[in-house]
Order: structure tokens, then C-alpha cells, then sequence
């Protein structure tokens, strides 16, 4: 388990610089966040408000921004999805996606915050697409997941 | 906490070589390509790739032989007035191996570190123009800002009057913006900024912008001036990094200041 969730940052992490034209990063989905609240809502005892605070500091070192710019964020949604997690679990698939679209639009919410605070223009809707995007991804994501955890015996 | 204070930027220093193996991997695709376009390639198109050079090489020469007798005169002139001779500035080239993943940063990472002695506020050129600055500089990368992040200035003046001025990053790519452009100043659509090295950052001489858009509102103290950055910002994948000598600058200044005394 843990060296999945390992496993999972570092794939994460990479997955978020991987190189892409200025104008279409505004639409690269928040890998990050999708991870914090796949692990806080499937393994809640492993995955709490540290590990995302842990994370965020990781995507804040490797996306050369001021730290803690990523985990403010992803520590509130963690702890959001971790209250939920029982009814949010047994809810399909879609509309866990919608879950996802408010805790992605949260986290950005507070990311843009932390940005004004250091004086950077804000976009207005271009961030929703990308947390569109992270929502569609989310079946996907729990899907590999499942098989990952079926495939190598991990409860 | 890091954009308050101090404290931490020795230790984010170190932190960030923390990140470097993410680019270099997250690069790998980018250079796999770059090796097959390389390495596989029709004998025709190497053949008249190689013409077109040795075309090219033979009138850069010709410019080049012009260029050397321009500089000569140059140092001529100025050591008959006083001042002492503009050196060559030695430059390192580096490889881009990076972007900000953030579209509100304009930050890239080159493959150039403290190993090979970059600095943090080292000037940064492509073939066109100036591209920015050094920021942070870790064992075997380098960040740097570019001129169109909203946190970068630039002292530069208009290469046609020398009439200094300053322009700043607004967030945007392909526009730049002057700051406090009184209405009466001589500044028209098509004029070439070049870097003036007041403030020692950045070396003189370097073109940074051409003028894009000049409007006065007579509502307003200052005209609003656009320019577009003459460096190809998102198309460079290799960058120049200057070591540039800041003593010869502040010579000139100097000796031009005694110059006008007398």
C-alpha cells in the first residue's frame, strides 16, 4: 500500500511537468489533487491531511513555486474528502466525477487565492476547464487503480 | 514565507535539486524525437541542408570581416576618447530542458548549473534578443525568468535617441509594457529597445523589444506603450547564458562623466 501511494506521487509529479506549449497549460489537469482525493476517500487510513500536506510540498518544490502554495489546497480538500468518504464511496462512478469537478474548483479556488495574494494576474474561467478535465479523468483513474490493487493483492 | 523573507533560500537552493531528474525525465520524449530527427534523414536533404550552410557561412564571413573592421574602429574611437575598451562577452549555450508548469510563470529550466559556473542574476539571450534572467541556480540546472513574467523589470533605452526607459513583464508571451512614458517623449511604433546595463544586471546592447503600440491619452499622465519581445520566447529550445563584465560598464559611465567636465 504505502509503496504504491509512493509510487503514485512520484507518477504524479512527472505527469505534472511533463513539457507543454504556454498556451495549453492552463487545461493540464490537477494530477495532484486527483491523486489526494482518490487515496483519501479509498484509503482513508493511510491517506489523511499530512500525506496531502506532504505531497503538495513535493509538487511545490518540483513546480519551483513559493512552498506551500500546493498544500494549502490539497490539505482542505483531503480533509473534506476524508469526511465523506463513506457516502461519496458508494455513489457511482459519475457522479463521484461531479465530487471531484467541487473539490478540484475548491482547491483551485484557493490556489488562485494564494496567487493574488502574490500579485499574479487571476484567469477567470479558464480554470474550470481544467477541473472538467480532472472530473472526467477520475473514472479512468479509479478504474487502473482497482485493477492495480486487484492485480497485486493490496485490500 | 519564501517570498517574505530570506531564510529559506539556502535551503531552497537545495531543495530544488530535488526536481531536476523530474525534467530530465519528463524530457526524455522531447529528446528522442530531437535524436531521430537527427539521425534520420534523406541523403538529399543533408546534402542541401550542407550547401545552404556553407551558403550561409560564406556570407556571414563577408559580414563578419566587416564587422571586425567596425569593432577595431569602434575601440579606436573610444580609447581616443578616454574610455576603455568594450570587451567581448563570453557566452556558455545551454539546453532547455523545462517549463514552468504554472501558465501564470514565465520560468524555464536549463540544463546549465553551478557546475559550469552560472550565477543567479546571470542575463539570458537566444539569437534574436534578450530573454531574461537567472533566478535560481542549482548544482547541475538553472531556473530563469523570463522579461514577460509580471514580476520582471528591465532597464532598456530606445536604440534610435538613447532615451532611457523601463520596461516590465505583464503576464503576457508576446507583450511587454513601458512604464511611466511621459506623453512627450520620443517614442514611435517600430522602435527597437535594446538593454541599456544601468543597474549592472544586464549587459548594454541587446535588443529586448520593438515597439508595438504607442497611445496617448490626454486623460492621462503617462501614454500607454506596448512592445513585443524580439527574443523567440516559446520556440528557443537553446539559450545563451553571458558572463558578462560589470566593471567596464560603470569605466565608461565614468570616464564619459569626466569627459563631459571637461
Amino acid at each position: 500500500m504505502r509503496w504504491l501511494i509512493a509510487v503514485s506521487i512520484i507518477l504524479v509529479l512527472l505527469l505534472s511537468v511533463i513539457p507543454l506549449p504556454f498556451v495549453w497549460q492552463q487545461w493540464r489537469p490537477e494530477f495532484m489533487a486527483l491523486l489526494v482525493i482518490y487515496w483519501a476517500t479509498y484509503s482513508p487510513d493511510y491517506f489523511g491531511v499530512f500525506m496531502a500536506w506532504v505531497s503538495g510540498i513535493l509538487l511545490d518544490v518540483v513546480e519551483l513555486l513559493p512552498l506551500g502554495y500546493h498544500s494549502l489546497g490539497l490539505i482542505i480538500i483531503a480533509y473534506l474528502a476524508n469526511l465523506a468518504y463513506q457516502r461519496i464511496r458508494s455513489y457511482a462512478l459519475w457522479q463521484q466525477a461531479v465530487w471531484v469537478f467541487i473539490l478540484v474548483g475548491i482547491y483551485q479556488l484557493l490556489c488562485n487565492w494564494v496567487s493574488g495574494l502574490m500579485n499574479k494576474p487571476i484567469e477567470t474561467n479558464e480554470f474550470l476547464i481544467a477541473a472538467v478535465f480532472t472530473a472526467f479523468l477520475w473514472p479512468l483513474w479509479v478504474m487502473t487503480f482497482r485493477m492495480i490493487r486487484i492485480r497485486f493483492r493490496i485490500p | 514565507m519564501a517570498r517574505y523573507t530570506g531564510y529559506l533560500a539556502p535551503l531552497r537552493n537545495h531543495i530544488d535539486t530535488f526536481s531536476t531528474p523530474f525534467y530530465w525525465v519528463a524530457n526524455i520524449p522531447q529528446q528522442v524525437t530531437d535524436w531521430f530527427d537527427r539521425n534520420i534523414v534523406s541523403r538529399q536533404s543533408l546534402i542541401e541542408e550542407n550547401q545552404r550552410l556553407v551558403k550561409e557561412s560564406l556570407i556571414q564571413r563577408a559580414e563578419l570581416q566587416r564587422m571586425d573592421a567596425l569593432a577595431s574602429e569602434n575601440s579606436r574611437l573610444r580609447a581616443l576618447m578616454n574610455s576603455s575598451e568594450l570587451l567581448k562577452d563570453k557566452v556558455l549555450i545551454a539546453e532547455l530542458i523545462g517549463i514552468s508548469p504554472d501558465p501564470k510563470v514565465h520560468k524555464v529550466i536549463v540544463n546549465k548549473g553551478r557546475k559550469d559556473g552560472v550565477y543567479v542574476g546571470q542575463a539570458v539571450l537566444d539569437a534574436f534578443g534578450l530573454m531574461g534572467q537567472v533566478v535560481v541556480a542549482t548544482y547541475h540546472t538553472a531556473e530563469v525568468l523570463f522579461i514577460t513574467d509580471d514580476s520582471h523589470a528591465i532597464p532598456v533605452q530606445i536604440n534610435r535617441n538613447n532615451v532611457r526607459t523601463v520596461i516590465e513583464g505583464i503576464g503576457d508571451l508576446y507583450q511587454l509594457r513601458l512604464r511611466y512614458v511621459p506623453s512627450t517623449m520620443d517614442i514611435v511604433e517600430g522602435d527597437v529597445l535594446v538593454s541599456s546595463g544601468l543597474g549592472g544586471r544586464f549587459p548594454a546592447g541587446y535588443p529586448v523589444a520593438t515597439v508595438d503600440s504607442v497611445n496617448h491619452d490626454p486623460g492621462k499622465s503617462f501614454a500607454s506603450v506596448y512592445a513585443r519581445p524580439t527574443a523567440q520566447l516559446n520556440r528557443s529550445r537553446h539559450v545563451l547564458l553571458v558572463f558578462s563584465d560589470n566593471d567596464i560598464n560603470t569605466d565608461i559611465v565614468e570616464s564619459d562623466i569626466v569627459g563631459s567636465e571637461q
